[in-house]
């Protein structure tokens, strides 16, 4: 297989980088966040819009997919109802481990103007939250810029996610 | 009723006749191509479509509820939320249904870049049905052009209004801005782009490709007695080979002096339907043309002038003790339109969207309710899936162009 | 003196109305200004007691008996031409004159008239389903049932639309407040967690000025921020104001980061 035999340590190009399994795991977490597509409402075409021509979000390694055993992040874009909280709260629960939560747009992190006996008053009654996103609707720019936060906040975070547990919501 | 638990929550248990050898299979609500939250459970034999229950209000937001509890002006930034993707025409029917009802009209200028708007909401609408449907039924590519030229209008509805999505553009008795400087230059440029990429994009991948066609023609067949009887408007009426647009046949705004056709389809099918939206998008540029210059020379009055109803100009309110307190009292009571009752139909993007409004002389409507098109076209669905094959439905769905905004309200 | 509230109408009222205010009334015109309308209306009549009809804004609007709805909406479809039923639904007057208002809304495509089909109907009353005549009336109906709980008869599939099916309560009624009641403040909350896990979320926060001091979770310290869930209860830690400065503070002391190019 091998036309030559290349011996990094003895030729003095090593390509060893020296860092703690911590930011070796995060750095590979944030940097492929994977979403799931959870548009609710008005906010899922800003989402959209986000991952097309435009705004590429490929760029960032965010690849939107369709199924929630897939994705590591959940972006809420628009407004949850009452009718649709347990669906949401079945998702956030399929996904696997290490997964984040990014609520988008005022509809999800507090209902908004939404102010009714229909809405969900903030999806963090159901599910625990790592981002808020303020707008109505945010643009795609905001978005992104809280993927980057997000990014932030990961490799700040512990890889053992046992020890962020405390911070959040976990009911079940 | 079964008793909902945590093992066993009884949505998943929605009963059906089992007969043979029958599958229920559950689509949605997060599904990427229901359009946003359709929940639609179906019975299949095989591949085929047995038995089709859409199951909606999953966005339901009680935005019907809100209008009582809200005077006229406070809400419409809440119809931008109906249909997302073409604020401005729900905007638009709020504020015509509400002037009917007060009896007054919008001045010249505002007319011409309401209309403007209006059609440049249809072509921001249309860029989307075709941008998610081919996505859909699987041409990825159209999706990643379409929104690049959706962008650009969505930059001019920027550079109008200051929003992209919710834009709120229009106010009861007019507009709140005049058409900023360089705006008419932008806006002829990009009528030249959506006529040039109409042609030379979406329907040089399109309309001859042979997968799209297999996928599209014949399939989601509506006949007209059905389309009128399901209450189908918009398109999906067209698309049945009925010719009736509220454009053309009960004006409002500028559209009698305007000229333009109205795009029919005779096949009936997805095929003819998508034909007929790029068609009509052809026929926005043209009105966006003739409106550009219909708007040189026009008074520059904006907002209709009924002191009882809608505060003065700026100027006046800052300068002129009287306007100041009309304007205080509007803020904080509201207006009061006379007691009565309308309903007002405009054609938006997806159909007739109409608002009746019952008003008892009180600053709050004491009913309002939203006829959205969307709502009766999901209506049909449990018909028109029935017999289809499982590959169809999402083609079906994307064709009926449904936004849930609007359908749950 | 506590304030007078109406039970049988919790919605929105004016803080001020003038008391000599006589509110104007929508100009209204007799049917027979309009050739069309008159000659349908005297179809209308041979089969249907007309209660009233008038012409509003230009549309006729015909009050019937709730008990006649199918057979007049059959001779406006099959002698008028009404081929569509646009929009259906229901007025609560409850407060008022004890019923509700169902109105049919109905559109002439060949004449291109719009109609407006009234009925009243008493409360624990149930309409005649018009699915065989406009499948329209299809969802349409069952929204007004989930909305206002009149049921229509022989309809193919009568359960609530809009809302799940175990909710309580019909929203559109005067009423309904507009944040809901008990059961709906606690819906998902009940549904997900169980209603043992009412204490650990709390209540719902409608109030939209409301600001928490000690609450860290939310957006009450903006500006102030410290770590999240932190208990600043018994004394607040010393935080800088800026926000970007917190940021470029903690974004600068990660020197160890791995993807710092420098």
């Amino acid at each position: 297989m091998a036309q030559h035999q290349v011996n990094y340590a003895s030729t003095g190009g090593l390509p060893i980088a020296l860092s703690t399994a911590d930011h070796l795991i995060n750095w590979g977490r944030s940097n492929s966040l994977w979403p799931l597509t959870y548009g609710l409402a008005c906010c899922a075409i800003e989402m959209m819009a986000s991952g097309d021509s435009r705004y590429d979000f490929d760029r960032f390694g965010t690849i939107f997919r369709a199924s929630p055993r897939q994705a590591d992040v959940m972006i809420l874009a628009g407004t949850l109802s009452k009718k649709h909280a347990e669906f949401a709260r079945r998702l956030y629960d399929q996904m696997t481990e290490p997964k984040w939560v990014i609520s988008m747009g005022s509809c999800a992190n507090t209902g908004g103007m939404f102010n009714t006996y229909a809405t969900v008053q903030g999806v963090d009654r159901i599910i625990p939250v790592d981002i808020y996103l303020p707008g109505c609707a945010p643009r795609p720019e905001t978005l992104q810029y809280a993927m980057m936060m997000l990014q932030t906040k990961i490799r700040r975070e512990s890889a053992n996610m046992n020890k962020n547990t405390k911070q959040n919501l976990r009911l079940i | 009723m079964q008793q909902p638990n945590k093992l066993s929550p009884f949505f998943e248990n929605l009963n059906f006749e089992r007969e043979d050898n029958t599958m229920v299979i559950n689509f949605g609500p997060q599904h990427p191509s229901a359009h946003g939250q359709l929940r639609l459970v179906l019975e299949l034999d095989g591949e085929q479509v047995v038995k089709a229950y859409p199951d909606i209000g999953y966005l339901h937001r009680g935005i019907e509820k809100m209008a009582e509890n809200m005077t006229y002006n406070e809400f419409l930034p809440t119809t931008d939320r109906l249909d997302y993707i073409a604020s401005t025409s729900n905007n638009y029917a709020y504020a015509l249904a509400v002037e009917k009802l007060l009896g007054i009209e919008a001045p010249r200028r505002a007319q011409v870049i309401r209309t403007m708007l209006l059609e440049l909401n249809r072509i921001i609408s249309h860029l989307f049905f075709i941008a998610t449907h081919a996505l859909d039924v699987g041409a990825m590519s159209v999706f990643l052009y379409a929104f690049r030229e959706r962008e650009f209008a969505m930059d001019l509805m920027e550079d109008y209004c200051g929003a992209r999505l919710t834009h709120s553009a229009v106010r009861i008795g007019g507009v709140p801005l005049d058409i900023p400087s360089d705006w008419m230059v932008n806006m002829r440029a990009f009528c030249d782009k959506i006529d040039h990429e109409v042609e030379h994009t979406y329907e040089a991948l399109l309309t001859e490709n042979r997968i799209w066609k297999m996928r599209l023609e014949n399939v989601g067949v509506l006949s007209p007695e059905d389309a009128l009887s399901w209450g189908c408007t918009g398109p999906m009426l067209r698309g049945s080979g009925i010719a009736y647009d509220i454009r053309k046949e009960e004006p409002y705004e500028l559209y009698p002096e305007l000229d333009f056709d109205i795009p029919v389809s005779k096949t009936n099918c997805s095929y003819g339907r998508y034909r007929l939206y790029m068609e009509e998008m052809r026929q926005s540029t043209r009105i966006l043309r003739q409106l550009i210059t219909k708007y040189d020379g026009t008074d520059p009055q904006l907002m209709a002038h009924a002191p009882q109803y809608i505060s003065a100009p700026k100027e006046e309110i800052m300068t002129q003790n009287y306007a100041l307190m009309q304007h205080f009292v509007l803020v904080t009571q509201g207006m009061r339109p006379p007691k009565g009752e309308v309903y007002v139909p405009t054609e938006s993007p997806k159909g007739e969207l109409g608002f009746y409004i019952k008003s008892e002389g009180e600053p709050y409507a004491y009913r309002l309710k939203c006829r959205a098109p969307s709502f009766y076209h999901t209506g049909l669905l449990q018909e028109i899936l029935v017999g289809t094959y499982i590959a169809d439905v999402v083609t079906i769905i994307g064709t009926t162009n449904i936004v849930f905004g609007e359908v749950d309200r | 003196m506590r304030k007078y509230t109406p039970k049988d109408n919790v919605q929105a009222k004016s803080y001020y109305t003038d008391r000599y205010y006589v509110a104007p009334r929508v100009p209204t015109q007799d049917v027979q200004a309009d050739e069309i309308f008159a000659q349908q209306l005297e179809t209308l009549k041979v089969k249907v007691e007309v209660k009233s009809a008038y012409i509003q804004l230009g549309q006729m609007i015909v009050e019937i008996n709730s008990k006649d709805n199918y057979t007049a909406l059959e001779i406006l479809k099959n002698e008028c031409d009404y081929a569509m039923c646009t929009e259906l639904s229901a007025v609560d007057y409850l407060a008022k004159d004890g019923n509700f208002e169902v109105f049919y809304q109905m559109l002439n495509l060949k004449e291109r008239k719009r109609m407006r089909l009234v009925c009243r109907v008493q409360p624990k009353e149930a309409l005649e389903s018009t699915v065989p005549l406009f499948k329209s009336a299809n969802f349409a109906e069952r929204e007004m049932f989930d909305m206002f709980g009149i049921v229509s008869n022989n309809h193919p599939f009568m359960k609530r639309i809009l809302m799940p099916d175990d909710w309580e309560g019909h929203p559109l009624l005067k009423t309904y407040p507009l944040i809901g009641d008990e059961f709906a403040s606690w819906y998902e909350v009940d549904k997900i967690f169980g209603k043992d896990a009412r204490e650990a979320i709390g209540p719902e926060n409608r109030d939209q000025a409301k600001i928490e001091r000690y609450d860290t979770k939310r957006f009450s310290r903006v500006g102030h921020e410290v770590p999240f869930g932190a208990d600043i209860s018994e004394g607040e830690p010393e935080t800088p104001i800026e926000y970007s400065e917190t940021l470029l503070v903690n974004y600068n002391k990660g020197t160890k980061q791995l993807d710092r190019r420098k």
